[in-house]
């Protein structure tokens, strides 16, 4: 719905349509605050594009004289601010896209809240980003926020920079005001990589250099705001450089026809190209484009396309379809940005799933760093990262998964993290490069295995974790069932909580994230134990089932046992046999598990145990010892098959 | 070709919405209304996994209260894309006749629509939803995500609602839980017109001028589809040439005046036009701030 073309449509709606279904397409993000007028640009953009229906405008003009603070005026700002329900209903992460088109580009506009703590909104509009739109107050000149908002441009890599130099009006139109504003910028934007920067002195309230060249400002020659995003060319370098096709899904309508579907997100690719598979490294050659209107001669980056390769090779879900002389690399340990976008923070050491492309791993997140302060710039060190925090981490995965550096193309190497168990979307992150580390530290090949070791030890090694609030009584069971299979002459070890903190985690603490990296060094050392053929009573509160399901991973079904020392707070903090319970009441102890912090019940353990103190401790280390003979772990092992097959 | 068009861009984003969303699902199932958006919203599904058929049936949750040409073009429709099409028809509601004349528009389509809806995910424990819903309908929709995470009761709780950064997308859900995906979040009014323009979409011929039986009310033409329209006193059908610019049930959807019987002449009408779309249905007006409210309660 364009401002000029306005008498074609009337008169020619077939040219007209020819004209816009040919429009390309403009994704920008507006950054700055209410206060910098962004709603009312948002609103005069969508008002100036006649993209206000009249029942809208009715609404708009009685609204305006009601609520509005333009003295009668239209508001615009009223067009697109938020309903207050919304704010009320506390909705966490707020990114408004707004839609508008002139005749030669249709607009999808990313607006969010420009406030400090709404980092994970704008990261998650300059995701989708081709160009950011910042507005500068013109009588406060460059702000803090001006500079956080740059920096976050650069980082999502966001080339194009608009300075919308606002409220014009407010200074006379001063062009030294304009000047000094602009050369401040751009000194800074140069120091953060930002190079492609046009500023514009503009007034949203009043329609200056908007759509048209305000006679106020006869001294600026640039670019109107709109004539700009018109025509700025974004440097679609995207379909120039190497094919890059995450596969989505394998298409099989019948026997005959085996596809691979998938967005193409680099390069281009025609039938008979040379292609790789990412992460299997085999090779092929594409067959065919398909698609609903008919076999393509090329497909580009954008497009939504389904191959066929000439060979039957493996290829699914997760797999990229590269160019056979330029592939991704492949690795399991990076570098990366995190964006920490929840409510709880980042805990080192906690298994996270991790969405690169079309594939979902396992990953664990490393110490950060260093935190990036989004107002100064400045690295500072810490432990953790708390909501709307940026820090640099290292990351592992559980698979080797092909990629590109961020930089080189943001869904190659632009993840996000989500939390196991809430499901939520918990951080976002852009892969700076592989690490080589892992490449050499290779795993020592041993011949005596953990078999053998077992099978001298006469035993199945296992672990039986106890996890329960303290004051449970989880050591005390942990004890006596250690008596009782010592006596019945297995090989066990105990590890208890407090014992392993006076030693080996002697130098973690009680926050969420030492509690994590404790969890995680007891599940290593277990599974040592579990290889030297050991039977493992592990006691430890253990209060995240994250870390738990970690401890089960790395020892291996069938030889984890879960047994939750099951008590109610109340009755736990009633005994307080080590007067914890009443320390954390008083505030001398925090990070407490049940009081401070929080204690969360395996859904499904192996065994569960009451220990609200009608059961005797005996008799619940019996039913535990009970379940591990049921279970087969103190039969004797199996012994080795014939050695016929020496391979 | 060196770059793409703004409909082949949102073509290509919609249809690695729809693959994404089936590769991370169970048991998913398109939401069809019969209305344009739904046209649209299919033939971008048809494409999305071609050479296959969607690997998903259709729902279409009736209310028996819809146009006699909505269910004429929906049957011919679905026989001749080859797609499979189940119908839900809330028991309760044919039961107890729920109709928009007895029992007002509100809770007609409460009971028809958003618990029939209910019903039909349950029972055929879908845990996943197309929708056509576009983020320029309405302000409150301006923030909804492309994948809008229910509960097992299916409300939409704004909590959990999850940031959606580049084209990645969490589908991860509870066990009950399931998830509304909306392919067409950033089309807009006139990217769904052009594009049914220019692919050709067969539409509902409602959505062009006809002389038909109409009766104004409240400054709303109605059309009187059949002989259980209820007629006040007097009150007489009046043939005019009239159009609609949405579907729904015919008691409630309002007609407009026009002499527009091409597609062009409909894209031409309705850009000059500056009424916006949703003035046509009769339910927006019922109660006020309706359609957030009706978001959280489930329906679309």
């Amino acid at each position: 719905m364009s401002h000029v073309s306005n008498d074609l449509l009337a008169d020619d709606i077939e040219a007209y349509l020819a004209l816009h279904e040919n429009k390309s397409m403009l994704r920008f993000i507006t950054c700055g605050s209410v206060d910098d007028g962004k709603s009312t640009l948002i609103g005069r953009l969508l008002y100036d594009s006649k993209l206000v229906f009249e029942d809208h405008l009715a609404a708009l003009e009685s609204d305006s004289k009601k609520f509005g603070t333009q003295a009668g005026d239209l508001d615009f700002a009223l067009l697109v601010d938020g309903l207050a329900a919304e704010r009320e209903q506390g909705i966490t992460i707020d990114v408004a896209y707004r839609f508008f088109s002139t005749e030669h580009r249709k607009f999808i506009v990313a607006d969010t809240p420009g406030h400090e703590q709404y980092t994970r909104n704008m990261v998650t509009g300059a995701s989708t980003a081709d160009l950011a739109v910042i507005l500068i107050d013109a009588r406060k000149g460059v702000l803090t926020q001006t500079r956080r908002h740059s920096y976050i441009v650069s980082l999502l890599g966001i080339r194009h920079v608009v300075v919308a130099v606002n409220k014009l009006d407010l200074v006379d139109y001063s062009k030294e005001v304009f000047d000094t504003i602009e050369a401040e910028y751009r000194g800074f934007a140069a120091d953060i990589g930002l190079s492609d920067v046009v500023c514009i002195p503009i007034s949203a309230l009043r329609g200056d250099n908007i759509t048209g060249a305000s006679p106020q400002t006869p001294w600026y020659a640039g670019p109107t705001l709109i004539g700009h995003l018109e025509t700025i060319e974004i440097a679609d370098d995207l379909h120039v450089g190497p094919l890059r096709l995450p596969v989505q899904w394998v298409n099989r309508p019948n026997l005959d026809f085996r596809g691979f579907s998938g967005q193409i997100v680099r390069g281009s690719v025609r039938p008979g190209d040379r292609v790789r598979i990412v992460p299997s490294g085999l090779e092929s050659t594409v067959e065919r484009i398909v698609t609903d209107d008919g076999d393509l001669e090329e497909a580009i980056a954008g497009q939504s396309i389904t191959l066929t390769l000439s060979d039957e090779v493996d290829v699914s879900r997760g797999d990229v379809i590269a160019a056979a002389g330029d592939p991704p690399r492949v690795a399991d340990q990076f570098e990366c940005h995190l964006v920490w976008m929840s409510e709880a923070p980042m805990l080192p050491g906690r298994p996270y799933l991790l969405k690169l492309g079309t594939r979902t791993v396992g990953a664990t997140v490393g110490h950060p760093k260093y935190k990036v302060n989004v107002n100064t710039l400045e690295h500072t060190a810490t432990r953790t990262l708390e909501l709307n925090e940026i820090g640099v981490c290292n990351l592992t995965l559980d698979r080797q998964v092909p990629f590109d550096p961020y930089v080189e193309n943001r869904d190659m190497g632009g993840f996000i993290l989500i939390d196991r168990f809430t499901n939520q979307t918990v951080g976002a992150g852009l892969l700076h490069f592989a690490l080589r580390r892992a490449d050499n530290v290779h795993w020592q090949a041993v011949e005596v295995d953990k078999d053998a070791r077992a099978r001298l030890n006469s035993q199945r090694p296992a672990v039986v974790w106890f996890t329960g609030l303290s004051g449970a009584g989880k050591s005390t069971i942990a004890n006596l069932v250690e008596r009782t299979l010592h006596q019945l002459g297995f090989h066990t070890y105990l590890l208890d909580g407090d014992n392993v903190r006076h030693g080996l985690n002697k130098d973690l603490g009680f926050t969420d994230a030492d509690r994590v990296e404790n969890i995680r060094r007891v599940a290593e050392v277990a599974r040592i134990l579990v290889d030297a053929g050991v039977i493992v009573l592990a006691s430890f509160i253990s209060p995240f089932r994250a870390e738990r399901e970690l401890a089960r991973r790395l020892i291996g079904e069938g030889q984890f046992f879960e047994v939750h020392v099951d008590v109610p707070l109340e009755v736990a903090e009633a005994r307080d046999r080590k007067g914890l319970y009443a320390k954390a009441r008083r505030g001398e102890l925090v990070h407490f598990t049940g009081i401070d912090s929080p204690y969360e019940p395996p859904a499904s353990p192996e065994i569960r145990l009451d220990a609200s103190g009608t059961v005797p401790a005996v008799e619940s280390a019996g039913l535990v010892v009970e379940y591990l003979r049921q279970c087969g772990v103190l039969a004797p092992p199996q012994e080795p098959e014939a050695a016929t097959d020496p391979s | 070709m060196t770059r793409l068009t703004h409909l082949q861009r949102l073509e290509a984003e919609s249809i690695q919405i729809f693959r994404e969303a089936v590769a991370e699902s169970e048991r998913p199932v398109m939401l069809y209304s019969v209305g344009k958006d739904s046209s649209v919203m299919l033939h971008v599904a048809m494409k999305a996994f071609y050479p296959s058929k969607p690997p998903f049936p259709l729902l279409h949750v009736d209310t028996t209260w819809k146009f006699r040409a909505m269910y004429e073009f929906r049957d011919k429709l679905v026989e001749e894309l080859g797609v499979e099409l189940l119908v839900h028809q809330n028991p309760d509601c044919v039961e107890r006749g729920i109709n928009p004349f007895d029992h007002g528009s509100a809770t007609h389509t409460d009971l028809w629509k958003t618990e029939g809806l209910k019903q039909a995910l349950n029972l055929h424990a879908f845990d996943l939803a197309f929708g056509g819903a576009r983020r320029d309908e309405e302000k409150s929709r301006a923030k909804e995500r492309v994948f809008s995470i229910r509960t097992a009761q299916h409300r939409w709780d704004p909590k959990q609602q999850r940031p959606e950064l580049w084209r990645l997308y969490n589908a991860r859900k509870h066990p009950g839980e399931s998830v509304r995906v909306f392919p067409l979040s950033n089309w807009t009014e006139l990217d769904v017109w052009q594009y049914i323009n220019l692919e050709k979409i067969p539409i509902v011929p409602l959505y062009y001028a006809a002389p038909r039986p109409v009766v104004e009310r409240d400054g709303t033409l109605i059309m009187v589809d059949d002989d259980r329209m209820r007629l006040d006193p007097g009150e007489e059908p009046k043939i005019r040439s009239v159009r609609f610019r949405t579907l729904g049930c015919y008691p409630l959807t309002g007609a407009v005046e026009s002499t527009a019987t091409t597609l062009t002449a409909i894209i031409q009408e309705m850009l000059l036009t500056t009424t916006s779309e949703r003035q046509g249905r009769v339910i927006d007006h019922d109660s006020s701030g309706s359609m957030e409210k009706k978001k959280q309660e489930g329906y679309f």
